[in-house]
């Protein structure tokens, strides 16, 4: 296995009386796409937030590329070279495509080539490329939200459930464009609830349940052990195609 | 005006003011005094604008309730008179150059003084209570308490007369209709400071910033930008834009009083309220309808005169409980 470009060990995150990660242990290995699953509630949303610096870790580490990065603002780990997509989106609606990806380029800028190669992963965003990000449809968006991360190289993706309540034909499409991510090697963190993506992309799978990692391997594996996701996640993947 | 027009198409609350005029035309009957109340609506309109879009992108940008906002309207006020009235020789000269040359380095001492003061103010008053309204309330609003009683007691409770300079004095006159030549400069650089707010917020990677702030902070910080910061400078300049309102205002007034920026504020949050919270074109649209509809109404029913802002207010929270153009939060 690849060594781990991001590692969480005995991370616990608090919101306010709440203990909502309690003791997880990740590792995700560079150049690949590992799938975090778990139940609603279980604290994925939660972790992710928690590498990005938007809620504090009150015990553990995060460690990036062998720097603890736990203490650090969020943009001070996004500068790092760590992207978020969260599960809202956070588009800017009241801004243009065009404007919402410059922003995300940060102070370069927007790379003719990389554009070109975003346009081919999701052409909408060319077509409606000065309209207002608002007035893009659900799965627009998500686009947006997913190329905003991709507009300059980053070394590492997070992404949280970016098929949930998007048409199929969408899903396909975003499954096309992460393929096409693990194609150039990108690392990625994705959060997901729709099995058929997590098989259809996973290297790795770490699973979460109640803040912790209860399993952790490939994710080919998992998808071919019925019994274990049974076990894990309360339903199996056969019943997911 | 992508700003302004938050919502695509979205005109009819931008056409409020002109369907305003209309309708007051008619009530007063007289068009010479529908144009001087109308002038003298835009040109408070415009002021109450330049002291509350600051308010706004404060509000939007990190959701600061700051009531201390006043403040640095009476301490703009005041520190032009320093400059003013040391100047009194030139400002009552009767040359516009003499007039500018004591006015212009007023209005920029001004806003030197109470954008620095800002800075202070936020490190000091507000980065503490960040995230807690309640808290945000009473702090800022004891700075305004404090700031007025230091005002008060370095100038004197007293009033301070503020004549405006002679230049600026007298009224054009069209027909039969007249226009202070005050009120039009108001309008004047009202209208200046919007297109240059519209300009930044448009045009430039910071207005960009300050935009998607409004929406998204945390997602700002997520692509790698230090909103904190973007925050303390636009709490500085929104200081000095009601530093530079404040100038306005008194010599509009042709006086300074401590308690000026309290009296003032409760329009700012009026039209702040009405715009939308956030929205510096809601803003603009909120005090020119209010600033109108002080003056129609003080001509044509001058006991409602006091609570047509209040009852404004209802009216359009009620059609629009978020505001004119209110800002999408992410």
């Amino acid at each position: 296995m690849a060594e781990a470009l991001l590692e969480l060990a005995g991370v616990h995150t608090h919101i306010g009386r709440y203990h909502i990660v309690q003791g997880a242990d990740i590792a995700v290995p560079a150049g690949g796409l590992t799938m975090l699953l778990g139940r609603n509630g279980a604290g994925k949303t939660t972790t992710l937030r928690t590498i990005m610096g938007l809620w504090r870790a009150s015990a553990g580490h995060v460690r990036f590329d062998g720097r603890d990065i736990a203490a650090l603002a969020t943009p001070d780990v996004a500068r790092l070279g760590i992207a978020y997509v969260p599960e809202s989106m956070g588009v800017f609606a009241s801004l243009t495509v065009k404007e919402n990806m410059v922003l995300a380029a940060r102070d370069r800028a927007l790379n003719d080539a990389r554009l070109a190669w975003i346009f081919r992963l999701f052409p909408a965003l060319e077509r409606f490329w000065l309209l207002p990000a608002g007035a893009l449809s659900g799965g627009q968006k998500q686009m947006l939200s997913i190329a905003r991360a991709l507009i300059e190289p980053r070394r590492l993706l997070l992404v949280d459930e970016p098929t949930k309540g998007l048409a199929p034909a969408i899903i396909d499409m975003l499954i096309e464009a992460f393929q096409e991510l693990k194609r150039v090697r990108t690392t990625v963190l994705l959060v997901e609830q729709n099995f058929r993506v997590a098989r259809a992309l996973g290297d790795t799978v770490a699973v979460m349940d109640d803040g912790r990692i209860v399993h952790a391997g490939a994710m080919a594996a998992l998808a071919d052990d019925e019994a274990l996701q049974q076990r894990l996640l309360g339903l199996s993947l056969a019943s997911h195609q | 005006m992508r700003v302004s027009l938050d919502r695509m198409g979205d005109l009819l609350p931008a056409a409020l003011p002109v369907l305003l005029m209309l309708l007051a035309l008619p009530l007063i009957g007289s068009p010479s005094a529908w144009v001087t109340l109308t002038a003298a609506g835009l040109a408070m309109g415009m002021m109450i604008f330049i002291m509350a879009s600051g308010l706004t992108l404060i509000f939007g940008l990190m959701d600061v309730l700051n009531f201390g906002h006043g403040a640095f309207i009476s301490i703009g006020a005041y520190v032009a008179t320093l400059v003013l009235l040391p100047l009194a020789g030139w400002t009552q000269a009767d040359a516009l150059g003499w007039n500018l040359a004591a006015l212009v380095p007023a209005l920029l001492a001004a806003m030197a003084a109470t954008g620095a003061l800002g800075l202070v103010f936020e490190r000091v008053v507000v980065r503490p209570v960040y995230g807690q309204h309640l808290k945000q309330i009473l702090v800022t609003m004891g700075g305004l308490i404090v700031a007025e009683q230091l005002l008060a007691a370095l100038w004197g409770p007293n009033q301070i007369a503020l004549p405006l300079p002679a230049a600026l004095r007298g009224s054009i006159v069209l027909g039969d209709a007249a226009i202070e030549k005050y009120r039009l400069i108001a309008v004047i650089v009202g209208l200046a400071v919007f297109v240059a707010m519209l300009a930044i917020l448009n045009r430039t990677k910071l207005g960009l910033l300050i935009r998607a702030g409004v929406e998204n902070g945390e997602m700002v910080e997520a692509l790698g930008y230090r909103v904190r910061r973007l925050f303390v400078a636009v709490f500085a300049a929104g200081s000095a834009l009601a530093g530079l309102g404040g100038v306005m205002w008194a010599l509009y007034r042709e006086s300074v009083t401590a308690g000026m920026g309290l009296e003032v504020m409760i329009l700012v949050f009026i039209v702040v309220i009405v715009g939308g919270l956030g929205s510096v074109g809601g803003c603009f649209l909120g005090s020119v309808l209010v600033a109108l509809l002080a003056n129609y109404t003080g001509f044509l029913a001058p006991k409602l005169a006091l609570g047509s802002n209040i009852l404004l207010m209802v009216a359009i929270l009620m059609w629009r409980p978020q505001g004119l153009y209110p800002v999408g939060k992410g």
